[in-house]
């Protein structure tokens, strides 16, 4: 056998070890769809119905009434929107100023917050509830919103490592001719950053709409809770009464939001992550 | 002379004006809880008034609490997951980086899972691991396996868990592996080639070396995640599980703190898990300080 020919053998192998591996990887999620349009029979038929002969929409019409899902979606978009822009904001300015403006402590102060980093949220988790408790703000999103507002350590650092690779000399020179500092950010610096900018906000608007242990601590009536609590109780109800269909379609619509995002931004989404996992 | 000095001057204040809100944030959100936190694991706080001083009773409490131990150690256990999702990313990594048609697809089906919300996924793979009509149970019936009912049984109710963290975390593991393999020079293997070394050769003498700090970095970073499981216990084992063989450490906080109100207690074990995860982290900080951050 020629070394071309082997090669070719290789990767159809290959080929067909990783499309195995792939329909593993989807298999469950595609049957949480199929599920989710089955009629009762076929959830519990032996062996599985993959392609249910008369789809049955209607559960996704049913979750509707079923719970709060709309309240839990709105409030999911209000937390997540509100952090992830403002706190995009702060996070870059502070970038900037990290990367390319002299001020005294700088580096101690950039190491303070690196510090953070390594302190898990359930180490923080009691004093914040206690904290919040006190000034009234437990069953509402305040405590999930206000602390993202201050800026996200993680893209400061990942923005900061970005921005030390623009070169100086523009920046310099617009300082010269007496342009604010503020304009140095938004006209010069922020352009140049952007798609650096737009990967980390997806990331993390996908890490706050996921987000479980937070809102579980702090929401407690169903209308104020986010769409990640609001399926989960209808697990806790609905599955007692095994109407699978109708939690299966609640969690379709749990994934679908970020699932349309990570498609269309797939590209910036895996460069990012591949940048700051080897960079380490 | 006059106006390059004032120039500096401006750039002070605008340059701590600009790194005040996460200065703030890191004040505020980090700093005091973490010391309201260490000093709260000496009391017999119950998160309502009253805060006596108790010293290190609590952390006495902890190594003979049951519970706690139970929890730290499924905790542990199911980090088996860590070298199983390693192993397998790995390969299939090595596979798609050979450049064979439909990379990209392959590359986003086995990273959906990783963007998906826990919480949807948590209540899918409980039904999967439904004992009659689970889609696992069902899978093994192909080989007539008969499967358990995965969850209800305290000795399968970990590898369950450890089952679905593999499968959630592969393609994240799999896209750094990728980014690495790519970065390292083809010529290398050329010389290698021309050497007479075979692909396993190959493999230990340049990739394995090359994409060790990748490596280091997966496992610290899953070291960390793992040591904080919670909402795949909370939703896929409400009670933490029979006998508690699934609680985890966060779980047994969580309950502790706010449900039983024993805030004193519960911050304890979050100072303990604390204190692991930091030295986790420092040992990352230190094996990385050579090779990237620049400050």
């Amino acid at each position: 056998m020629s070394h071309s020919t082997r090669i070719k053998l290789t990767n159809t192998i290959i080929f067909i070890i990783l499309a195995i591996g792939a329909v593993f990887m989807i298999a469950p999620l595609l049957w949480m769809l199929s599920t989710s349009i089955k009629q009762k029979l076929d959830v519990f038929a032996l062996p599985p119905v993959w392609i249910p002969s008369h789809p049955q929409w209607g559960k996704y019409l049913e979750i509707w009434e079923a719970g709060p899902l709309l309240s839990g979606i709105q409030n999911s978009v209000i937390i997540a929107v509100s952090v992830t822009v403002v706190g995009t904001f702060s996070s870059s300015l502070a970038a900037f100023s990290f990367a390319k403006l002299r001020f005294p402590g700088k580096n101690q102060i950039f190491l303070m917050l690196l510090s953070a980093m390594m302190i898990p949220y359930p180490a923080v988790m009691i004093p914040q509830f206690m904290m919040f408790s006190k000034i009234g703000w437990i069953d509402t999103l305040l405590p999930l919103i206000v602390p993202g507002l201050f800026g996200n350590i993680i893209m400061i650092f990942f923005l900061r490592q970005y921005l030390i690779s623009v070169p100086n000399e523009i920046i310099e020179a617009a300082k010269i001719d007496g342009s604010s500092y503020f304009r140095l950010f938004s006209a010069i610096t922020f352009p140049l950053i952007k798609p650096a900018v737009a990967a980390q906000l997806i990331l993390w608007f996908m890490g706050i709409w996921n987000d479980y242990l937070a809102p579980i601590i702090y929401l407690n009536s169903p209308e104020k809770m986010t769409l990640q609590l609001v399926i989960a109780n209808f697990n806790a109800t609905y599955a007692i009464q095994t109407d699978y269909p109708l939690i299966m379609a609640a969690s379709v619509i749990a994934l679908l939001p970020v699932l349309i995002i990570f498609l269309v931004f797939q590209k910036q989404i895996i460069e990012s992550v591949a940048i700051s996992g080897v960079k380490g | 002379m006059k106006t390059k000095s004032n120039l500096y001057r401006k750039e002070k204040i605008y340059g701590l004006l600009y790194v005040t809100p996460p200065v703030l944030g890191f004040l505020l959100f980090t700093l005091f809880p973490v010391a309201y936190s260490f000093y709260g694991s000496f009391t017999d706080w119950d998160g309502l008034g009253q805060m006596d001083f108790i010293g290190l009773s609590n952390f006495k409490d902890l190594f003979t609490d049951e519970l706690f131990l139970k929890a730290s150690f499924n905790t542990i256990f199911m980090m088996i997951g860590i070298p199983i999702g390693i192993v397998l990313a790995l390969l299939i990594a090595l596979g798609l980086n050979r450049g064979i048609p439909g990379t990209t697809t392959f590359r986003v089906i086995y990273y959906v899972p990783v963007i998906s919300s826990l919480a949807a996924i948590s209540i899918m793979w409980s039904w999967a691991f439904n004992g009659d009509y689970g889609l696992v149970n069902q899978f093994l019936e192909l080989f007539g396996i008969k499967g358990p009912n995965w969850l209800m049984n305290k000795h399968t109710v970990k590898p369950a868990l450890i089952m679905m963290t593999v499968w959630k975390g592969l393609g994240y593991t799999m896209l750094l592996y990728l980014a690495a393999l790519q970065s390292v020079p083809r010529s290398y293997y050329e010389a290698a080639e021309l050497d007479g070394a075979n692909g396993f050769a190959a493999f230990r003498h340049i990739t394995w070396p090359m994409v060790k700090p990748v490596t280091f970095f997966i496992v610290v970073t899953n070291i960390i995640g793992g040591s904080q499981i919670f909402t795949e216990i909370n939703i896929m084992t409400s009670t933490g599980g029979p006998e508690y063989s699934s609680a985890s450490v966060v779980f047994y906080i969580w309950q502790k703190a706010f449900n039983n109100l024993q805030m004193g207690y519960a911050s304890s074990m979050a100072v303990v898990l604390g204190i692991f995860i930091f030295m986790v982290t420092l040992i990352q900080f230190k094996m990385n300080e050579k090779s990237s951050l620049d400050i």
